[in-house]
């Protein structure tokens, strides 16, 4: 009961939507919804208390409302990050200040990243300014398939990031699954079967559940934890490249109906494109993988993403082993690559809408959330970016940024050390007096 | 042929010296050998592992209606490019075909072929296990002996991806910055081959790998040796510099006055190539504090630092490279992986070129090489929004002539000039454009790759018969 209220009261907290948040109506846009469809000029979006409340080229204006005409500019949702470590990582070769993974602790699944995340993080900053407004934040697995629940997060400028604690488990399969679980696959499947049973049996009497410490295949706290995936309340994050180990995870997906498997990675998903439409789990691919990397990466190509979604897959793009922790911003020039395959024979890449849902809409979808993040959809979270251009084009800049209907400030420890040094020679007085 | 000659005449010429050495002791006809070298450069052979590349059979090629950056800051609109015989021959706007084949590129962009001055393909080849890493020599901190050509692996797949994607024809591997002076570098043609030396770029120097920082003082500090903190690596680099000039000084004399040849040491030789000029020295250095004090040890031991490689701070020296002419070989946008990569700004390539100093992209990536393009279409742009204009054709220099020239291969490579290589990228649009890939790719006037045709793109060895073999769509 105790820990139901707190949940609560944490869940309370997250979903609060902050003080700031105008009625702001953006006009004259080029708009773009973030549900696959291309850009409509002449649009118009509102926000109103932090939401979506309508977009659309005949969207009227409230009286009284703050009225930004965007001239003819790129309006659209901000862009959802697929899959990051974002606000967990300062800088990865500082231990102290990477909160990714932990090697010493007896627990897994029942970590959660939440009370790690820094919204004063300089990648958070860093990535506003560039457009992305939410990010899935996933732990790194140690010693266990099991790495723990991840948050989605917000990116505003404010110390209220967690937009909702524990929105998923993630897992790794695969060689990385395998090395955790002791050195095979085989291992790996005994272990994830034999936790899905030790799941149950806490589910069914949890009191005498009792935490058999290190040694234990499962803690008490890991079995809590794991009681939302097997019941199906929270979806569980694969990390998985290889074909057969796909395979294998949609015929457990076949045993287990509720679990709620999204794949994250999937390189080799093309080859099993129609078993993974069939079956229905989203996918959260790496856009541009295309070497064989790994012995479970042989089948990779740039067009993976644009083969499982002709397929029927639905299909987000995240950095998946691409500098997690910072560069998310990456995202919007995988889109335009994917955009950009469609010119070369032979290949399978998407058109601009479907691109740029990949990674706005997809994402939020893929976790399930679709509802609440991702498009410029009525009832969605108000993030919205204005753009001086094409977003998905290199060069294009980000005029404005709202999160949750907030105008968000751009600058970043990036223009403050461009500014400084513009010109390198020292003046009157050192570097350090220039601020 | 010439350069096969040079070499035997270099060994042919040891080889007489001992004999003679062996003669002048028994024979007092002839008194001269016994005190005469072997003569300046002839004491060991330079290049025991000379390259076998040869250029690919191509057709004389007049690409028409397009838009050139000729790789030296020109541009051309409605241009045409001639080649032939590996070589370019013209680039204008109304050219005498001359009986070429003629390709009309309407809408079309071309360029001198991409170089990468900082890879580790084929060293740290896909896949990436622990069976193929060959790239760090991690068991001292100075192997200036070991060559990255002895752990190239012509076969790794990231070559046809660098050339396909990329448009990459030129790249320099390098042994990684585990240690102050890792080893030699080698430079590439980005052509498949059965052997290392298959793909060597024909008369390019060679480079020392040096690296300053983190990861030497890491690696050796966490062995429980020297160094261990940044004035540790100074210290190690400057008593092997020392070493180095009394081991040059003792073969120069030996080349230029005979008598008993000193003992051979392989990492010396390395290192008295550098002070001789005849190596390069290729700096893995990010910290604007380091890279100064490393261009004043290189004055103190009379070297010259060919360029600074992750020169993530480089732009807050920028004025000091140029008065250095030492270049700066960066990233556009990595930041903040490590305590030394914190202060990165995207503007760094920007600045560096406002200030006049040598700049250009680098990859250190078997995926970010076959984007640099990409790379350099958002240092311009990040530099344009800060208020620095550059063009596009002068933004391509930084993927073209400037790497050259730290390779020291400008005069062969690097632009699209009469008699330079005719290694040219067609892109299918702008290529400062996310929607622009690689439409056609000649190494030396032969095509490599062609987008629309599947038999003119390279498969290696490996992914020969494995899932989506040569899928590099």
């Amino acid at each position: 009961m105790t820990k139901k209220l707190l949940l609560a009261a944490t869940a309370a907290l997250a979903f609060a939507v902050p003080a700031a948040a105008q009625t702001v109506a953006i006009t004259n846009a080029k708009l773009v919804v973030g549900d696959g469809g291309q850009p409509v000029d002449g649009g118009t979006v509102v926000i109103r208390d932090g939401k979506v409340v309508a977009a659309g080229p005949g969207v009227a204006v409230p009286a009284g409302v703050r009225v930004i005409d965007a001239g003819g500019k790129w309006v659209s949702p901000g862009i959802f990050a697929g899959f990051t470590r974002m606000g967990i990582v300062e800088v990865d070769g500082v231990d102290e200040t990477n909160d990714s993974g932990a090697s010493g602790t007896a627990f897994h699944a029942a970590i959660d990243v939440a009370p790690a995340v820094n919204p004063k993080s300089s990648p958070i900053a860093i990535n506003r300014a560039e457009g992305i407004t939410r990010a899935v934040v996933a732990p790194d697995n140690r010693g266990s398939i099991f790495a723990g629940q991840g948050a989605i997060i917000d990116l505003g400028a404010d110390m209220d990031a967690v937009s909702k604690p524990r929105a998923f488990q993630f897992m790794e399969w695969g060689e990385n699954g395998a090395r955790a679980a002791g050195g095979s696959r085989a291992a790996a499947y005994a272990t994830l079967k034999n936790a899905l049973f030790e799941v149950r049996d806490y589910i069914r009497a949890p009191a005498s559940y009792t935490d058999r410490g290190k040694d234990a295949f499962l803690t008490r706290a890991d079995a809590e934890a794991l009681v939302p995936v097997v019941q199906g309340h929270m979806p569980l994050l694969i990390h998985v490249e290889r074909a057969s180990d796909i395979l294998v995870l949609l015929q457990l997906k076949k045993e287990m109906p509720a679990l709620r498997m999204v794949f994250v990675g999937a390189t080799e998903g093309w080859t099993v494109a129609p078993q993974i439409a069939a079956v229905g789990v989203p996918v959260i691919a790496t856009a541009l993988a295309d070497l064989p990397e790994s012995f479970e990466q042989l089948a990779a190509s740039q067009s993976n993403v644009g083969r499982m979604t002709a397929a029927g897959v639905l299909v987000a793009v995240g950095t998946i082993n691409q500098d997690e922790a910072r560069q998310a911003r990456w995202e919007k020039q995988y889109a335009g690559n994917l955009v950009a395959l469609n010119r070369v024979p032979g290949a399978t890449g998407l058109d601009w809408g479907a691109a740029f849902a990949a990674i706005s809409s997809k994402p939020a979808e893929a976790l399930g959330l679709g509802g609440e993040f991702g498009s410029l959809k009525p009832g969605r979270r108000g993030d919205v970016v204005i753009w001086d251009g094409d977003p998905l084009e290199i060069g294009t800049s980000v005029v404005s940024v709202f999160i949750d209907g907030v105008e968000q400030p751009l600058e970043t420890r990036w223009t403050r050390l461009r500014q400084r040094y513009l010109d390198p020679k020292d003046g009157a007085l050192p570097k350090a007096y220039q601020h | 042929m010439i350069r096969t000659l040079i070499i035997l005449g270099a060994l042919a010429g040891l080889a007489a010296c001992d004999a003679g050495g062996g003669r002048a002791q028994s024979a007092s006809s002839d008194p001269a050998p016994a005190s005469s070298g072997p003569g300046k450069g002839k004491g060991y052979s330079h290049d025991p592992f000379p390259s076998t590349y040869h250029a690919y059979p191509g057709v004389p090629t007049l690409l028409t209606n397009v838009t050139v950056f000729d790789g030296e800051g020109g541009r051309i609109d409605k241009g045409q490019v001639l080649f032939r015989d590996g070589k370019i021959v013209a680039v204008g706007q109304s050219l005498d075909a001359g009986g070429a084949t003629v390709i009309d590129g309407k809408g079309k962009y071309v360029t001198p072929g991409v170089i990468d001055i900082h890879s580790h393909l084929g060293d740290y080849p896909s896949p990436g296990v622990q069976a193929n890493s060959d790239g760090n020599e991690m068991t001292g901190p100075v192997t200036a002996d070991v060559w990255a050509e002895h752990s190239v692996w012509p076969q790794d797949p990231g070559f046809g991806r660098a050339l396909a994607n990329g448009g990459v024809t030129t790249l320099e591997i390098l042994p990684g910055s585990a240690n102050l002076m890792g080893g030699r570098s080698v430079v590439v043609k980005n052509v498949y081959a059965r052997t290392m030396q298959g793909m060597k770029f024909p008369g390019a120097p060679y480079g020392l790998k040096m690296a300053c920082g983190e990861n030497p003082k890491r690696v050796y500090g966490s062995k429980g040796r020297m160094p261990s903190t940044r004035m540790g690596n100074i210290a190690v680099d400057r008593a092997t510099w020392a070493r180095a000039v009394e081991y040059k000084r003792r073969w120069d004399r030996y080349e230029e006055k005979g008598g008993e040849p000193p003992s051979r040491d392989l990492a010396m030789d390395t290192l008295r190539g550098v002070l001789e000029g005849e190596i390069l020295v290729q700096n893995h250095c990010y910290r604007a504090d380091e890279m100064a004090i490393v261009l004043d040890m290189a004055k103190e031991f009379g070297y010259h630092v060919s360029a600074f490689h992750h020169a993530v701070e480089a732009y807050k020296i920028a004025d000091l490279l140029k008065a250095n002419n030492t270049c700066a070989a960066v990233w556009a946008d990595w930041y903040g992986f490590k305590m030394e990569a914190y202060d990165a700004v995207p503007e760094n390539l920007a600045i560096l070129d406002k200030e006049g100093a040598c700049a250009m992209i680098h990859s250190d990536d078997a995926n970010g090489i076959q984007r640099l393009n990409q790379e350099v279409a958002k240092a311009r742009a990040s530099g344009i929004k800060a208020g620095i204009p550059i063009s596009e054709e002068h933004a391509w220099t930084w993927l073209a002539i400037n790497p050259a020239k730290a390779l020291g291969i400008a005069d062969k490579t690097g632009s699209l000039k009469p008699g330079k290589m005719a290694d040219v990228v067609l892109w299918n649009g702008n290529p400062f454009s996310v929607y622009t890939r690689p439409e056609m790719v000649w190494v030396d006037g032969a095509l490599m790759y062609d987008a629309k045709d599947p038999k003119r793109r390279p498969v290696s060895d490996f992914e020969l018969g494995q899932p989506g073999e040569g899928d590099v769509k």
